[in-house]
């Protein structure tokens, strides 16, 4: 089988170190064929090995009397009681984006919601998170939003066609991001408890099936150029992004669903990162069997494809599915009354081998379990985090404040998303009860009572401060955005986007982060059932800001949302949490700071967890037995940016805050733990809050068309409601079509 | 009162139209496969929203060779109720069952809203419990919604009181800011608004339920009668 063509550059252009090379050797005990270096390149790179987070991962609280499924799996399971389950998981796709937006971000989609299918879940929905440069930058702007415009059409190319509603998410901009942007998307599903399916091969002699799309030569190596850096020549890794068909993904899924209601599939999984290459061996690995497949069995897009060519390709929408022998025919009919190929390919075999043939010569053999389970794991060096920022920053010195709050409301990671989310069916299925712009989102499960709220955040500039403590603000933030819609949060997935794991000062924001990570759901009770990992974040050198993605799902009774906005005139403005007491370095992550100075320094907000579950339970109690007319939590901003986005419906208010703080700290500072609800009872909700010891404070009424704020009878901030609405709503087009460039 | 859906494999509202016709207007909702030739024994037809057959080539292009369109177009015919929403109405023009055709918006994005709408006829089995100049807001979610037709089409269409919806405020292009016309015979209609999205409190309005129960009952009659 060797052919001696395995030479130090090949082992090089794999991206394997000479001591995985001589891993590999004893494994096998013999030189790997070329087939089988490729194969185990793919299979151990960071994308699908977590060989560098591994080992801080596991200490990630997994379990709670809610987690059917916890890491490991295709997707993360959660019973929601009745008998429903959900599945849902993350996933990034930020080396493709930047490479060819439009497929790539795409494809990300496709990839996300195959996991969830795989699972025997119906996905209902998806949202994303997004990061780019700066669209006004003038050096890099016209390719940020050459990107951003990709990245958002690719994403609704393939939900809308698929008929998944996008219902949320986020979307940053910062230089941080201008060479290496990130697009995570999250997918949820539901099924019922006994229509769970796994990715296992078992039973020896039961037959290995390939459906879906053909192979063909694109994404070769994908999931290696995911687990590098960016350099001048990744330009030429174009043909390795693959190209998606979400209408064979629709085909597909319902073939799926329908096929798994005949009794005759024991085991399925989706052919994503190295597409046959990790299907067989995880399949195998998973029901400690063999799986022995013919590549010239499998259905080809291109002719003369190489046996490393089929196993590497990453052509999208292929599933691989083991059938109880003798039932085939089940599974083929259903395929094929959806018009998709179907052809079995191989065997489940009693050895725990990979064995790949081609025309009756075996081109790779390898024992599954190497494959799946041996991949290298690194207790990488780490040191201090990487910090690039300062300790203080200029004075803050503002003269306008009313000025102020309207550059924020314009910037752009405050102003409205409209343009892009309208570019998304958020409603298909008919399920959602609160869509993007919302606390957060909200689908109902039909048939039941019962409904499903999400929530997707993340923080680089926190982040980039203190990656611990970070981390546990935006698993706050998500927590407090799904309890403040009344929703119980159970369970979490992240993505964490950092740079190259292999510098100590990165790997040290890795270990804080997942550190912070595991705290804070432990705390929340969320614990974590999956999610992705995405290293190499750089671009000639130059890291990202560490970026974990936290995305946490809640459920709460199905009824209409809690609105966000002021109703009417003439309520009581309760601000839960109480104005807050920071010190000036908590300013220099604030979107103020980003906005005023164009800087970033000091510290990240305190969280006191204990105060911000008090704060959580007290808005949900409200919530659910509707003591309160709107609920919205303060995030970033602070509190002048939350009390405008509550008046946009127009209804304003007139505030009225006694407070020694700094006007800039006291309007603009983002200390967590603090929501915004208006009530005609206001004893009602104060005695609620006193109960949980929580500090409440009526601070004004709601009133038409206007925005005032006052502190100690002197008037910081006064506008019409049209006029701070109107720059929201205009920013992000503004920045796109006339970007005034500084 | 028996609505069958039609099914295409990419049909992605389909179980939203079912949803909507046997959850909320508790009526009985059958599904029929693209390559049904026959519809059985219907009192009307939902042709749902989504993608056909992926609609790659041209909205509904392919999806007029499907058997199930042969059989629709001898419902319509024989005088059966036909309703096509969104890539329905897009199948619907494509089939010729209606004039004009639907195009990419002119900003050329997809665009999911609601939108204001006003009714422009009452004289028909889709709008017969509105009242003409009556105002409903219901969502679009379309990327290729822009109605065109040529001069004489749309003179003769609005000579025929066949327009059943006008935008507001025109959110794609829309030629005279139609968003739902009628055939010849009032008994098949097209419109992009999803009506289906809008037939549950919960989902933000009930407008739909305007468009849905006029279908119902005009449905229920002809079978009286």
């Amino acid at each position: 089988m060797s052919t001696g063509q395995i030479t130090p550059e090949v082992i090089t252009a794999h991206q394997l170190s000479t001591a995985e090379y001589q891993k590999i050797l004893s494994l096998l005990g013999r030189e790997p064929s070329l087939t089988e270096l490729g194969i185990f390149s793919v299979m151990w790179s960071e994308h699908c090995s977590y060989k560098s987070t591994r080992v801080h991962l596991k200490k990630l609280p997994t379990e709670s009397a809610h987690v059917l499924q916890g890491p490991g799996e295709n997707a993360g399971i959660i019973d929601i009681g009745d008998g429903i389950a959900i599945a849902f998981k993350i996933e990034s796709h930020n080396h493709p984006s930047f490479i060819e937006p439009f497929q790539g971000a795409a494809t990300g989609v496709g990839g996300i919601l195959r996991d969830i299918f795989t699972m025997g879940a119906r996905p209902i929905a998806v949202m994303d998170s997004i990061r780019f440069g700066r669209l006004d930058d003038p050096a890099t702007g016209a390719r940020n939003r050459r990107i951003l415009e990709g990245v958002v059409s690719g994403i609704a190319h393939y939900g809308n066609c698929f008929g998944v509603p996008t219902v949320g998410g986020e979307c940053v901009f910062e230089k941080s991001y201008q060479g290496n942007p990130l697009v995570n998307v999250f997918a949820l599903g539901v099924f019922k408890h006994n229509e769970v399916f796994y990715g296992k091969a078992t039973g020896v002699g039961n037959p290995v099936i390939y459906v879906g799309a053909k192979t063909g030569r694109d994404g070769i190596h994908g999931a290696s150029m995911a687990s590098a850096e960016f350099t001048e020549e990744s330009k030429q890794k174009r043909p390795n992004v693959q190209v998606g068909d979400p209408f064979m993904e629709k085909l597909l899924l319902e073939a799926c669903l329908e096929a798994m209601k005949t009794g005759a599939i024991v085991g399925i999984q989706d052919m994503g990162a190295a597409g046959l290459t990790s299907s067989t061996c995880e399949m195998g690995s998973r029901a400690g069997t063999g799986v022995e497949i013919d590549l010239a069995q499998v259905p080809q897009r291109e002719v003369g494809m190489t046996p490393y060519e089929m196993m590497l390709s990453e052509s999208q929408e292929r599933m691989l599915l083991v059938a109880t022998k003798g039932r085939e025919h089940e599974v083929f009919t259903v395929f094929k009354k959806w018009g998709l190929d179907a052809t079995q390919i191989g065997v489940v075999t009693d050895d725990g081998m990979l064995r790949v043939k081609h025309h009756g010569i075996v081109f790779a053999e390898i024992p599954n379990r190497a494959l799946a389970d041996e991949a290298p794991r690194y207790n990488r060096p780490f040191s201090k985090p990487l910090r690039t920022a300062p300790e203080t920053g200029q004075r803050l010195r503002s003269t306008n404040l009313t000025a102020d709050l309207k550059a924020l409301l314009s910037s752009g990671d405050l102003c409205s998303k409209r343009w892009i989310w309208e570019q998304y069916d958020y409603q298909v299925r008919t399920n959602t009860i609160a869509g993007p712009g919302a606390e957060a989102a909200i689908v109902r499960i039909k048939g039941t009572n019962t409904s499903v709220a999400m929530a997707l955040d993340g923080n680089g500039r926190y982040c980039a401060l203190d990656p611990r403590e970070g981390t546990k603000l935006i698993v706050a933030e998500c927590c407090r955005n799904l309890s403040t819609a009344g929703a119980l949060p159970i369970a979490t997935t992240n993505n964490l986007n950092f740079g190259n794991p292999e510098r100590p000062e990165i790997m040290a924001q890795i270990v804080e982060s997942i550190e912070g990570l595991a705290e804070a759901c432990q705390f929340f009770e969320v614990p974590v059932t999956g999610g992705n990992v995405s290293l190499y974040n750089e671009t000639l050198g130059t890291p990202i800001f560490p970026t974990p993605v936290v995305g946490i799902v809640g459920t709460l009774p199905t009824e209409l949302p809690m609105p966000l906005k002021f109703p009417k005139p003439g309520l009581s403005i309760i601000l839960l949490g109480g104005l807050g007491a920071p010190e000036l370095a908590e300013m220099g992550g604030t979107q103020y700071v980003k906005v005023v100075q164009d800087s970033l320094w000091g510290t990240p907000p305190k969280l006191d967890m204990a105060h911000e579950k008090r704060v959580q339970t007290t808005v949900r109690e409200l919530v659910r037995a509707k003591a309160v007319s709107s609920a919205h939590d303060l995030g970033e901003g602070g509190l002048a940016v939350a009390l405008a986005e509550c008046s946009f419906g127009g209804v304003g208010a007139d505030i009225r805050l006694d407070s020694a703080l700094p006007h800039e700290m006291l309007l603009f500072h983002e200390g967590p733990s603090r929501i915004l609800v208006t009530t005609d009872k206001p004893e009602n909700v104060l005695s609620a809050a006193q109960r949980n010891n929580v500090q409440a404070t009526v601070i004004g009424v709601t009133l038409e068309l206007r925005v005032t704020i006052r502190n100690r009878n002197e008037i910081l901030i006064d506008s019409a409601v049209e006029d701070l609405k109107g720059p929201w709503t205009q920013a992000l087009e503004h920045l796109l079509h006339n970007p005034v460039l500084v | 009162m028996k609505i069958g859906i039609v099914v295409f494999p990419g049909s992605n509202c389909d179980h939203d139209a079912w949803y909507a016709v046997s959850e909320n207007l508790h009526q009985q909702a059958e599904l029929v496969w693209h390559d049904s030739s026959s519809l059985g024994n219907l009192d009307a037809v939902i042709l749902p929203g989504g993608f056909a057959y992926g609609d790659y080539l041209r909205c509904g292009a392919i999806a007029k060779f499907s058997p199930v369109m042969s059989a629709v177009k001898r419902f319509a015919a024989e005088g059966g109720l036909v309703l096509g929403v969104c890539n329905g109405f897009q199948v619907l023009t494509e089939c010729g069952l209606l004039p004009g055709a639907l195009v990419r918006n002119a900003n050329l994005k997809f665009a999911c809203r609601p939108v204001e709408l006003e009714v422009a006829t009452g004289n028909s089995p889709f709008t017969h419990e509105a009242k003409k100049g009556q105002r409903v807001t219901i969502p679009i979610a379309h990327g290729e919604g822009c109605y065109i037709a040529d001069e004489r089409v749309l003179d003769q269409l609005e000579a025929d009181d066949r327009i059943a919806l006008r935008y507001i405020d025109n959110p794609n292009g829309s030629m005279r800011n139609i968003a739902a016309v009628l055939s010849e015979q009032r008994n098949v209609m097209g419109l992009m608004p999803h009506p289906e999205r809008v037939a549950d409190p919960l989902m933000g309005g009930t407008d739909g339920l305007i468009i849905l129960q006029s279908l119902v009952h005009a449905g229920a009659a002809a079978s009286r009668s």
